[in-house]
C-alpha cells in the first residue's frame, strides 16, 4: 500500500512535468517562423496575415491587474484588519462565510453579472460601450477580494499576542496598538496575499473574455476595450490551425512563464517570512 | 483627558487618563476605513446574490391566460433547442462531470495526502518536490489547464472533445486541493489515536485507514465539496476539452456543464432571461456546497 499511497502522491510530479514538456513541446515550434522578440514586442494580431504580435495582450494583462490590484488590494487589507483586530465575533462569524462565498462565486456568474449591470453602468456613466479596462479592472477586484482577505487575516492573527500587548503597556491606544505594532508585523503574509490575489488576476479567463471587449490593440485609455493573454486562448482556440494554432499555445507559454514567475515570487516571500 | 488647571483651584490632582491615549485623528480615520471597506465587501456580496436571483428567480415561472403564475417546465426539458433553451441535459452532463472528476482526484489526492502525512519523512527531496509541484498546480490558470487537456487528453491521447478528458483535465485541477486538505487534516489527528492502536497492536496500514483517516474525515470532505464548487462553475479548462455539445452526454460524447452552458447562451447572444435562470442555479449550487463545507469543517475543529 505505501508503494500505492507514494504513487499517488507522486502524480503530482507527474502533472506538472506533462503539463510543462506539452506546453513547450508545441509551443516552441512556432518560434521556428518567428523570433520570441517580434512576438513579444509586435503590437500587431492579424492570424489572417501571418502577423502575430501579442505585446497588446502583455500591455492587457499587465493593466487590467494593475487596476485590479490598486482596487482590490487596500480594500480586501482593510477588511482583514477589521476581521482580525476590531469586529466583534458575532460580526466576524457573518464575514468568514461571506468571504468564503465570494471566492467560490464562479467566474462565469462573476462575468455574466458584470456584463449585466456593470457594463451598461459604465457606459451611461462615463461614457464609451462598457466593454472596458475599467469595468474587467473592478470585476477582477471583486474576484481577488477574498483570496487576499482570507491570507491577510491568516497573516494579521499569526502575529504573537505579546506585540499587541507590549504596545498597549507603552501607552498607545488600541488603534494605534493594531495599525503600528501588529499589521506592520504582518507585512510579509499581507504581501503574500496580495502576490496570490496577483496570479489569480493574471489567470483569470471566462469573466475578463466577457467584460472587456477583447480588442487586439494597444489601448489608450481605461474606458477602452482590451485583450489579455488569457482571453487570446479561449477567443481563438476553437478555430485556429496551423501556425496560428502554435502561436496560441505560444501565448499560453509565455502566460505560463508569467504566472510562474509570480508563483516564485510568492514563495520566495513566504519563505522569507518563516525565516524571520 | 486632562483639565486645565486654573491658579489657585484646589482639589484632586489631575490623574485622568493623558490626552495621547484617545485614538489620533489618523487611526481612527483608519479604523473607519477598515469598517466601511468591509462593508464594502459585504455589500457587494449582496448586490451580486441579489441581483442574480431577484433577476433569475421570475424566470423560472410565467402567467398564464387567467394571470395564474406557473413553473416554466419548458427549461427543463429533456431535449436542448434553440426555442426552449433547456438547461436539463448541462444540469445532469454537471452532476456526472463532477462525479467523473472526482473520480480522478479523490482516490489519488487522498492517496498523495496519506503518504505525506502517514509514511513520508517531512525531509525528504522527494517530499519537497511534491509539496513544490502541488502548489504550483494550484496556482496554474484554468486556461493553462485547458490547453494541457486539449493538448494530452483530447488530441495526444485520441480521447477526442468528451466528458472523459475534460473530467482527466478537472481531475488534475482538483487533485492539489484534496492532496493537501487531507494531508493537513491528516496532521490534526492526535498522535495519541496511533500509539493506541499501535499498543492493540495494529499495523502502520490498519491504524492509517481504520482510526486515523475516519476522525480525518470531514475535513476531506470540506475539500471535496469545496472541489464540487470549482468542477461545477469551472468554464475555460472545459470549453476545449469537454466542448458544448447539447445533449446529455455519456462518456465519450462532447456535453457541455451548467457553467459552459451560461457561456455559450452569452456568446450566442440568446435570452438573456434563461441566462439569469442558469445563473441562480450555479449560484444555489456553490452556495450549498460551501454551507456544507463550512459545516462540516466546524464539525471537525469541535471534534479536534
Amino acid at each position: 500500500m505505501r508503494g500505492l499511497f507514494l504513487a499517488s502522491a507522486c502524480v503530482c510530479i507527474l502533472a506538472v512535468g506533462v503539463i510543462c514538456f506539452f506546453l513547450i513541446a508545441n509551443g516552441l515550434p512556432f518560434f521556428r517562423q518567428s523570433s520570441l522578440i517580434d512576438f513579444i514586442s509586435g503590437t500587431q494580431w492579424a492570424p489572417l496575415r501571418n502577423i502575430f504580435g501579442i505585446l497588446p495582450m502583455i500591455v492587457g494583462s499587465f493593466v487590467i491587474t494593475l487596476g485590479a490590484l490598486l482596487l482590490g488590494a487596500p480594500i480586501g487589507v482593510l477588511t482583514a484588519i477589521m476581521m482580525a483586530r476590531f469586529a466583534s465575533n458575532k460580526a466576524v462569524r457573518l464575514m468568514k462565510p461571506a468571504v468564503a462565498l465570494l471566492a467560490g462565486i464562479p467566474s462565469v456568474v462573476y462575468g455574466f453579472f458584470g456584463l449585466m449591470l456593470l457594463v451598461p453602468f459604465t457606459r451611461n456613466t462615463l461614457g464609451g460601450d462598457g466593454l472596458s479596462i475599467f469595468v474587467a479592472s473592478v470585476l477582477l477586484a471583486i474576484m481577488i477580494l477574498p483570496t487576499i482577505i482570507q491570507t491577510s487575516e491568516a497573516a494579521i492573527r499569526a502575529v504573537p499576542e505579546s506585540y499587541y500587548e507590549g504596545s498597549l503597556a507603552l501607552g498607545a491606544t488600541h488603534e494605534a496598538s493594531v495599525f503600528r505594532a501588529v499589521v506592520p508585523s504582518a507585512r510579509s503574509g499581507i504581501l503574500s496575499g496580495i502576490v496570490l490575489g496577483l496570479g489569480r488576476a493574471i489567470g483569470e479567463t471566462t469573466a475578463v473574455l466577457m467584460v472587456a471587449g477583447n480588442q487586439a490593440r494597444l489601448p489608450s485609455g481605461i474606458l477602452q476595450g482590451v485583450r489579455t493573454l488569457t482571453v487570446n486562448v479561449l477567443l481563438e482556440m476553437g478555430y485556429a490551425a496551423d501556425l496560428h494554432r502554435e502561436s496560441l499555445i505560444a501565448t499560453g507559454l509565455v502566460l505560463f512563464v508569467l504566472v510562474m514567475a509570480v508563483n516564485f515570487l510568492f514563495s520566495f516571500i513566504n519563505r522569507r517570512r518563516v525565516l524571520q | 483627558m486632562s483639565v486645565n488647571m486654573k491658579a489657585g483651584q484646589t482639589g484632586a490632582p489631575d490623574i485622568s487618563v493623558p490626552a495621547r491615549s484617545r485614538p489620533r485623528w489618523g487611526a481612527r480615520a483608519l479604523k473607519w476605513l477598515c469598517a466601511f471597506s468591509s462593508a464594502l465587501t459585504l455589500g457587494i456580496l449582496l448586490l451580486i446574490v441579489l441581483y442574480i436571483c431577484l433577476n433569475g428567480i421570475p424566470e423560472f415561472f410565467y402567467r398564464d391566460e387567467a394571470g395564474v403564475f406557473r413553473f416554466k417546465s419548458e427549461l427543463f426539458a429533456l431535449r436542448y433547442n434553440s426555442r426552449n433553451l433547456s438547461m436539463l441535459p448541462a444540469l445532469i452532463n454537471t452532476l456526472s462531470m463532477t462525479g467523473l472528476a472526482l473520480l480522478f482526484s479523490v482516490p489519488i489526492g487522498v492517496g498523495g495526502g496519506i503518504y505525506l502525512a502517514e509514511y513520508a519523512k517531512p525531509s525528504s527531496k522527494l517530499v519537497k518536490l511534491i509539496r513544490v509541484t502541488a502548489e504550483t498546480l494550484a496556482g496554474i490558470p484554468s486556461i493553462i489547464y485547458a490547453l494541457f487537456g486539449m493538448l494530452v487528453f483530447v488530441v495526444t491521447l485520441k480521447i477526442g472533445i468528451s466528458m472523459l478528458a475534460g473530467a482527466l483535465t478537472l481531475g488534475t485541477m482538483t487533485l492539489p486541493l484534496i492532496l493537501r486538505q487531507t494531508e493537513e487534516s491528516l496532521m490534526g489527528v492526535p498522535m495519541s489515536y496511533r500509539e493506541g492502536s499501535y499498543g492493540l497492536g495494529a499495523g502502520k496500514l490498519r491504524t492509517t485507514l481504520r482510526i486515523v483517516l475516519p476522525v480525518a474525515m470531514p475535513g476531506i470532505l470540506a475539500a471535496v465539496l469545496l472541489s464540487i464548487g470549482r468542477i461545477s462553475g469551472e468554464t475555460a479548462a472545459l470549453v476545449f476539452t469537454s466542448g458544448t455539445g447539447t445533449r446529455i452526454a455519456g462518456l465519450s460524447d462532447s456535453g457541455r456543464t451548467l457553467a459552459v452552458h451560461l457561456f455559450k447562451l452569452q456568446e450566442e447572444g440568446r435570452a438573456v432571461g434563461a441566462s439569469f435562470a442558469v445563473a441562480v442555479v450555479l449560484l444555489i449550487v456553490v452556495v450549498l456546497m460551501n454551507a456544507l463545507s463550512v459545516y462540516l469543517a466546524k464539525k471537525l475543529t469541535t471534534k479536534g
